[in-house]
C-alpha cells in the first residue's frame, strides 16, 4: 500500500477501501488547491516528500485511528504538480456510526498535517515561486497535532 | 570516492524542499567529528554558507523518526534536516 501517489485521487476507490457491510458510516475529507495564498492569487503547486518517512507515517496515524476508534481508514497524499482545484489529499472513514467515522478522519488529517514530512512549493499567478511553510513547529515535534480534543 | 574510511567518519544529512536549495543539494555529508546529537548537527548546518535558513521551526528525523534536539546521531544513521511541514 503506498499512501504518495502522483496520480489523480479516486475518491470512490478509496471508499471501496473502506466501505463494508457493518459499516453504515463514511466520513470523507479532501484538500484542493486554493487560487489564493494570504491574499496573493495562487496559479499552481508542487508536493515533494521525504517519501520513506512519509509512507511510514501515513501508516502509523492510520493504525492509530484504527487503535482508537472503531474504522476502517485510509488515505493518499498527491505529490508533484498540481493545478488549482486539484485534490491534494484525501482520507475516508467508515465506521458503524458517524461519530467514530467524524472522528477518525479528522484525527487523520489533522496529524498528517502536524507529522507527515511533505513540503509545497506554491507558484503565484505574478510568477514568483515559493516554499511554504504551512505548520510552525518547534525543534522536535512531530506530536499530536490534536492534543486531546478528541480524547 | 567513498572509502569504508570516510563513510565512517562523515553524517549524510538528507535536506528537503528550500533548506536543499540553500545549503547546497538533497544531499550532503558533515564530518563527524564533534557532532553527538541533533542539536550539534543543527549547529554545524548554521555555520554553514546561508546556514541561517536552518531556522527554530527545523525539524530533525534519525532513521525515519522524528527525534527531539538530545537524540543521539553517528555516522551511518539516515539524518533528515527538513523545513516546517507543510502537507494537506
Amino acid at each position: 500500500m503506498s499512501f504518495l501517489t502522483r496520480l489523480p485521487i479516486q475518491l470512490d476507490g478509496l471508499i471501496a477501501e473502506v466501505a463494508g457491510p457493518d459499516r453504515g458510516g463514511i466520513a470523507s475529507f479532501l484538500g484542493t488547491v486554493r487560487d489564493h495564498h494570504q491574499g496573493r492569487a495562487v496559479r499552481g503547486l508542487e508536493y515533494t516528500a521525504y517519501e520513506p518517512m512519509a509512507e511510514e507515517t501515513c501508516r502509523e496515524i492510520l493504525l492509530e485511528a484504527a487503535a482508537r476508534w472503531p474504522v476502517q481508514v485510509t488515505l493518499r497524499h498527491r505529490l508533484g504538480e498540481l493545478a488549482i482545484g486539484d485534490v491534494a489529499v484525501a482520507v475516508v472513514a467508515a465506521g458503524g456510526h458517524r461519530d467514530e467515522a467524524f472522528a477518525a478522519c479528522r484525527y487523520v488529517i489533522e496529524e498528517l498535517k502536524g507529522r507527515v514530512p511533505v513540503w509545497k512549493r506554491e507558484t503565484f499567478v505574478d510568477g514568483t515561486v515559493e516554499w511554504v511553510n504551512a505548520s510552525q513547529q518547534a525543534i522536535g515535534s512531530g506530536q499530536s497535532a490534536m492534543g486531546e480534543t478528541l480524547e | 570516492m567513498i572509502t569504508p574510511a570516510s563513510v565512517a567518519s562523515t553524517i549524510r544529512v538528507r535536506l528537503f524542499a528550500s533548506y536543499a536549495e540553500r545549503l547546497g543539494g538533497e544531499l550532503i555529508e558533515v564530518p563527524a567529528e564533534g557532532i553527538r546529537t541533533v542539536a550539534d548537527l543543527l549547529e554545524r548546518l548554521r555555520a554553514l554558507p546561508n546556514g541561517a535558513v536552518v531556522g527554530p521551526a527545523t525539524l530533525v528525523a534519525v532513521n525515519l523518526r522524528h527525534s527531539p534536539p538530545g537524540t543521539a546521531v553517528r555516522a551511518g544513521d539516515e539524518v533528515a534536516v527538513m523545513p516546517p511541514l507543510a502537507g494537506g
